[in-house]
């Protein structure tokens, strides 16, 4: 009996305290609390801010306390062109729903549609930015979701745009199915650890799809990359996953699917490298495992500078590529082995799916035009094409190490 | 001349080879189109044919004509027409039916299969290189009387533009490497016909964008209008040379 009573005080007591805990404030323009400001002041921490369709111009929105916001049907908070929209100094905090438009653009300030500083447990879901300087933008801030955003600018020069979602020196972020179009990176990280990407789609930047430097221990996965400016370039870091990614149509002159500088012990899983001017440009790297990758109709599949050591390439698949590897020294510290190559010219006897003679997959010509560039002219003429074939009978300037010697006869399926 | 233009072109038309060259271009395009639905890609693999076979065929068969013909050309002589109206008409019947063989083989599959602006620089391209290879084959032929070495040296003058001339081009490209050559370069392509239509035509397809530094500059040039004025003065200047060069010897020789 006493027990009994007991838990029933225990749980009228649990709903007294869950009463008095987060009123929700409606912000309606047509409505008693017109200002998200006022009601921001106004509210408790742990209170709801609901915040219905209009139009609301406020300047900067500066949030101290830990608060729901809820936008419905995408109220829009508008910077004027003038303001960073909303600044977020709190923790757990929530922002749903909102749409955000036109930021200021300034040069020495980042302004950003939502600013975050130093907080922790956040949620950035379901919210729209149009022409905004910087999107999302986070600096020494942790366990953040950043979730179903939609990011969209149309700058035309690349000095009045910023990027969509910038990290700095933050950890464990969760970044998932958000769409980046139009900024200057799409995805940029600079000491960001521990972190997932997964499932988003950054396409048409200025100049990266993602871009990161010194942010170790973070996994990428089932992200698109397509019709960035520069492609993806990451540097300086270790422990990366990519897996499952698509780089596609990354073409120009100084444009890469993936761009590896400095990057080691890392793992690049099942990617798609479609129609990239350079699939993967690789430059001091080290230790990384290449693995069920897909390249196809790239200018380059891979460029991998003899400044790299240790990395493996097994069990890709290389199809309609101009050239599969090129290089720029005879030195070979990595090894390629096991991979399918549409060139492949040679023979199974014993029927076991692996060519019986190894594969060359640096060609003459692409050696000769990374160390004179100028060759290039001949490109597509006879006499390269003679030349190759010579040098594919008796290798003298391609690196002998650099072959694979059982090449796979058949297309590996990865589905 | 429109007569002796008539004449010389209904001799062609008899040999039937000209049409056999018309098939195989348009049998070949076709089969081309067929295996691959890229229309660049096409483009890309007719640039071979456009670059090889045309000028070898324009050259040999322009040089084995002018022998076949060379006794009604002697008997055209005899009669009160000019030596150049004779050797004119000869150059526009075979230049013409080589340039109706190609645009129709390779023309007609592309307008039916659709292949864009690419398209019609390959065929301006291939109509150039058979006009330069038609003027060139007509100077061997005047240059010797005897058919063989005609033929020797109309296939040399193919081998030279070709082969030869890349395998230099590429030694000076590699011994002065350390030098800016892409001025340099550029000028000693335009010595080169067929150097000059491929690099036109590289430009023109998007795969240009993995020529770096150097097609950027080439592509800058190339891609301005006094670039384009430029190159199509060279090229016009690679047909019109070697033909009033072989119209000089042609008029002052003894047959």
């Amino acid at each position: 009996m006493l027990i009994q009573r007991y838990s029933l005080i225990s749980l009228a007591w649990c709903f007294i305290t869950l009463g008095s805990y987060g009123h929700t404030i409606v912000v309606d323009r047509s409505g008693k609390n017109k200002s998200i400001k006022r009601a921001i002041a106004s509210a408790q921490p742990g209170d709801t801010i609901r915040i219905k369709p209009g139009n609301y111009r406020e300047g900067n929105i500066v949030l101290e306390k830990s608060l729901v916001i809820l936008g419905e049907n995408y109220p829009v908070l508008d910077g004027d062109h003038k303001f960073e929209i909303l600044t977020i100094h709190a923790h757990h905090v929530t922002i749903q729903g909102l749409a955000f438009i036109n930021t200021g653009v300034a040069s020495i300030n980042d302004l950003a549609a939502i600013k975050v500083l130093d907080s922790k447990h956040l949620y950035i879901r379901n919210n729209r930015l149009e022409n905004t300087f910087f999107g999302i933008h986070l600096s020494n801030s942790s366990q953040v979701w950043i979730e179903n955003n939609e990011l969209h600018s149309d700058v035309k020069t690349e000095h009045q745009i910023g990027n969509g979602i910038h990290l700095w020196k933050c950890n464990h972020i969760t970044i998932n199915s958000n769409k980046v179009r139009g900024h200057r990176d799409g995805i940029y990280f600079e000491f960001v650890t521990n972190t997932l990407i997964t499932g988003n789609r950054s396409e048409g930047n200025m100049r990266y799809g993602l871009h990161f430097m010194f942010s170790h221990n973070n996994e990428y996965r089932d992200n698109h990359f397509v019709n960035n400016g520069a492609g993806v370039a990451v540097m300086y870091t270790a422990g990366v996953k990519m897996i499952n990614n698509t780089f596609e149509h990354n073409w120009g002159s100084s444009s890469y699917g993936m761009l590896l500088k400095d990057i080691r012990d890392s793992y690049v899983k099942g990617n798609v490298f479609i129609q990239n001017s350079v699939g993967i440009f690789m430059e001091g790297s080290s230790r990384i495992e290449f693995t069920e990758n897909t390249f196809s109709k790239n200018g380059y599949a891979v460029k991998l500078q003899a400044s790299c050591d240790g990395n493996n390439f097994t069990r890709n698949n290389f199809s309609a590529n101009t050239f599969d590897i090129a290089t720029n020294g005879s030195l070979v510290l990595n090894k390629v082995n096991g991979n399918y190559w549409d060139k492949y010219e040679g023979y199974d006897l014993n029927r076991d799916h692996v060519g019986d003679v190894p594969y060359r997959p640096v060609s003459m010509y692409a050696m000769i035009v990374e160390e004179t560039p100028t060759a290039v002219l001949l490109w597509r003429s006879f006499l390269v094409f003679l030349l190759d074939r010579a040098e594919k009978a008796i290798p003298a300037i391609t690196p002998e190490n650099l072959k694979d010697d059982s090449p796979s006869m058949k297309p590996y399926d990865f589905n | 001349m429109a007569r002796i233009v008539k004449y010389v072109f209904l001799d062609i038309l008899r040999t039937r080879f000209i049409l056999l060259y018309t098939a195989f271009l348009l049998i070949s395009t076709i089969a081309l189109f067929q295996l691959d639905s890229d229309s660049s890609k096409v483009v890309m693999s007719l640039l071979n044919i456009v670059l090889m076979v045309v000028p070898l065929i324009s050259i040999v068969f322009a040089t084995i004509h002018f022998y076949n013909s060379y006794e009604f050309i002697e008997l055209m002589l005899a009669q009160p027409v000019k030596r150049n109206v004779i050797f004119i008409s000869e150059y526009a019947a075979v230049a013409v039916s080589l340039c109706v063989a190609f645009v129709v083989g390779v023309g007609i599959p592309m307008l039916v299969y659709g292949a864009g602006a690419s398209g019609v620089t390959l065929l301006f391209c291939g109509i150039v290189l058979t006009l330069v290879f038609t003027s060139l084959a007509f100077l061997a032929s005047v240059v010797t009387r005897d058919k063989a070495k005609a033929i020797g040296i109309a296939l040399l003058f193919w081998f030279y533009f070709s082969l030869i001339y890349d395998g230099l081009l590429l030694w000076i490209v590699y011994t002065f490497s350390d030098y800016p050559l892409e001025k340099i370069t550029l000028s000693l392509v335009a010595l080169n016909p067929v150097d000059l239509a491929r690099i036109i035509m590289l430009l023109q397809l998007d795969i240009s964008a993995l020529m770096g530094y150097t097609g950027a500059f080439y592509k800058d040039f190339l891609g301005s209008n006094l670039g384009a004025i430029a190159s199509a003065g060279i090229l016009l200047v690679w047909i019109a040379a070697p033909l009033a060069w072989a119209q000089r010897i042609f008029s002052k020789k003894d047959l």
